[in-house]
């Protein structure tokens, strides 16, 4: 008896799953489907699934100028995501394996530079990038989105970091390793899923970031949020080419989380103590 | 030529209360002994382990190895391997590169760390895992692969951190005479960390007890056994624990209940405290001289029965060895008898020291 409710049981939550699940990529399947549709199909109420599929939007995208958003979005991303490594993998070591006195002041300073809504530092931002003449430059993006991701990318990379076990570093040095060696050959490799998992957060905040984008640039270091508002025109929206251009939008960040998932469920110490 | 010497070595940890984890060490280790730290937690035997590992700093006194002070060297440049407790192995390397990781920080050629690490492999029963993962591996292997990692090094000194305590009881007492055994054959000199006092008595030469980061008696373990300097090396070495008794001295012994126990020494008139193992006190027949127990515990061992019971009058417990096979039963009173006063043990109550030279 207490088998079949369990199967019944298992059954009914298999079901709710599939419904939750439906329901949260509704809006992909409906931005995905309707990207390929013509406009006047694209408009119908209800929507129909009976239309004639075309790409015309997808061109008529690329022919409004979606390429270079796209590669000023790629490049700031990276960009901005290997200095949070670059800077945050040091300041994470420190903050847990080497602490000092003073290291949970360091660590809620980080934290405090995230209270302040950017809303209320835009207008000394926007004055400090016209001063330097940095309006419109995708280096000034860089620069914001590596400070944006940085105190999260530290607190996040330290919880791995404090999962290290302190006599694997002991091991090392007693091993005749160096403080570098150590670092490199020791520590990095036993965090590498953390660290993965930090510069996909990185990324994706940065490939979605509107606000400051919005605000400090136009045609030249626009980024591709930046052309999607484009299509919120007064005459109306134009639902199926924003739908195809926030296709395309969305997708480079679809693969970059695809190829980390294998990193990211990979144990994080697989065995070294016990 | 790798002898190591604690000179009033001390390790204190600042603060408001500042703690002597190790409080004025002296200890030299000859080359080639198997020397056991052992103590309860909390008596500073891993931090000593630790200061001469260089992982520790030393705030006072001074630590040699061979005949060179290495009190302010990092661990790389004192010659020591240490097996840790966790194993502390690296997970992202195989058992090859785990032993070969060393070598090749000191610039070893290829083939040589091979060879190296093949016959350690070999000595160790590993050859058939050396590409394998350590999380691929059981426990007693990746303790194996930890004292591979160690032996690979010829050290002039092995340090070892509770090397057993994650092992099973039944792979614990094998892995023990495995290393005891391996160390006699390396001759490497070794210091052992334990808070187990049967793995102290089977695997030291000589075996030294710790107790608040304070040597307390440093002796092969007969001479501990026997000749026990305080009360407590006494009723820490030895299992079950030594039954320790303050009583009135009475003439040249003491009461035992109504039985008078003459003492080895010769004592002042005023408390002594007694120390005598369970295995000097016997069960006897009730017309035999004797004091009575209540018997309120017994753990058979199969060969021995273990009797736990209360003096009357005494507060004190006291077990007594009983042969295995016909241990009394709960709630009887039985007579027990001293086998051989020879073997009683006489402590200055205030001090805790032995009285006695011998």
């Amino acid at each position: 008896m207490t088998a079949r409710t369990n199967r019944l049981g298992r059954s009914a939550l298999t079901g709710l799953t599939w419904l939750v699940a439906l329901l949260f990529v509704f809006p992909v399947i409906w931005m995905v489907v309707t990207s390929f549709k013509h406009e006047v199909d694209a408009a119908t109420d209800p929507p129909t699934f009976a239309f004639a599929p075309t790409l015309e939007q997808f061109t008529t995208i690329l022919d409004r100028g979606f390429l270079p958003y796209l590669a000023n979005s790629a490049f700031v991303t990276v960009l901005s995501t290997a200095l949070v490594l670059l800077l945050g993998v040091p300041a994470a070591y420190a903050l847990s394996l080497a602490p000092v006195k003073q290291t949970s002041n360091a660590l809620g300073f980080f934290l405090s530079t995230k209270m302040l809504p950017i809303v209320a530092a835009i207008i000394p931002l926007y004055i400090i990038s016209q001063n330097l003449g940095m309006l419109d430059n995708v280096w000034a993006l860089i620069v914001l989105y590596a400070g944006m991701n940085l105190p999260l990318a530290v607190w996040m990379m330290r919880s791995f970091f404090l999962e290290v076990p302190t006599e694997m570093i002991e091991a090392a040095r007693v091993d005749g390793a160096k403080l570098p060696t150590v670092l490199y050959r020791v520590i990095l490799p036993v965090v590498a899923p953390g660290i993965a998992a930090t510069a996909l957060i990185c990324v994706i905040f940065s490939w979605t970031e509107f606000f400051y984008a919005v605000n400090l640039t136009a045609a030249q270091a626009g980024t591709v949020p930046v052309f999607l508002v484009g299509f919120i025109t007064s005459e109306g929206l134009f639902w199926a080419q924003l739908s195809a251009a926030a296709l395309l939008a969305s997708l480079p960040v679809m693969i970059v989380g695809w190829i980390a998932q294998n990193h990211l469920v990979r144990g994080l110490s697989m065995g070294a103590v016990k | 030529m790798a002898q190591v010497a604690y000179a009033g070595a001390s390790r204190v940890y600042p603060g408001a209360h500042s703690v002597r984890a190790v409080d004025g060490l002296d200890l030299c280790i000859g080359d080639g002994e198997f020397l056991v730290l052992v103590g309860p937690s909390g008596s500073g035997k891993s931090t000593a382990l630790r200061m001469a590992a260089g992982l520790e700093d030393v705030d006072e006194g001074s630590i040699s190895i061979g005949d060179r002070d290495v009190t302010h060297l990092p661990p790389k440049d004192r010659d020591i391997a240490m097996v840790f407790q966790s194993y502390a192995l690296y997970p992202h390397m195989s058992v090859r590169e785990n032993m070969a990781f060393s070598l090749k920080l000191r610039g070893m050629s290829k083939s040589e760390v091979n060879a190296k690490v093949e016959e350690a492999a070999e000595l160790l029963d590993l050859t058939k895992y050396l590409d394998r993962k350590p999380k691929a591996l059981s426990g007693g292997q990746r303790q194996r692969v930890a004292m591979g990692r160690a032996i690979v090094r010829e050290p002039s000194v092995f340090l070892m951190d509770e090397p057993l305590s994650n092992l099973d009881a039944k792979l614990r007492v094998e892995t023990r005479a495995n290393i005891a055994a391996l160390q006699r054959r390396l001759g490497t000199t070794t210091i052992y960390v334990t808070h187990d006092q049967v793995e102290a008595m089977t695997m030291g030469d000589r075996v030294a007890v710790l107790r608040d980061g304070v040597l307390q008696q440093c002796a092969s373990p007969r001479e501990l056994y026997d000749t026990p300097r305080n009360v407590f090396v006494a009723g820490f070495i030895g299992s079950p624990a030594m039954n320790l008794l303050t009583l009135p001295v009475d003439g040249d012994g003491v009461k035992l209940g109504e039985l008078k126990v003459q003492l080895p020494v010769r004592v002042e008139p005023g408390e002594v405290t007694v120390g005598i193992r369970p295995e000097t006190l016997s069960l006897v027949g009730a017309a035999e001289d004797g004091f009575e127990l209540q018997v309120e515990l017994v753990e058979e061992l199969g060969a021995d029965a273990y009797v736990h019971g209360t003096l009357a009058g005494h507060a004190d417990k006291i077990v007594v060895r009983a042969d295995g096979r016909t241990p009394p039963r709960l709630g009887e009173a039985v007579r027990v008898a001293v086998r051989d006063t020879g073997e009683v043990h006489v402590f200055d109550p205030e001090s805790g020291l032995r009285i006695g030279a011998e």
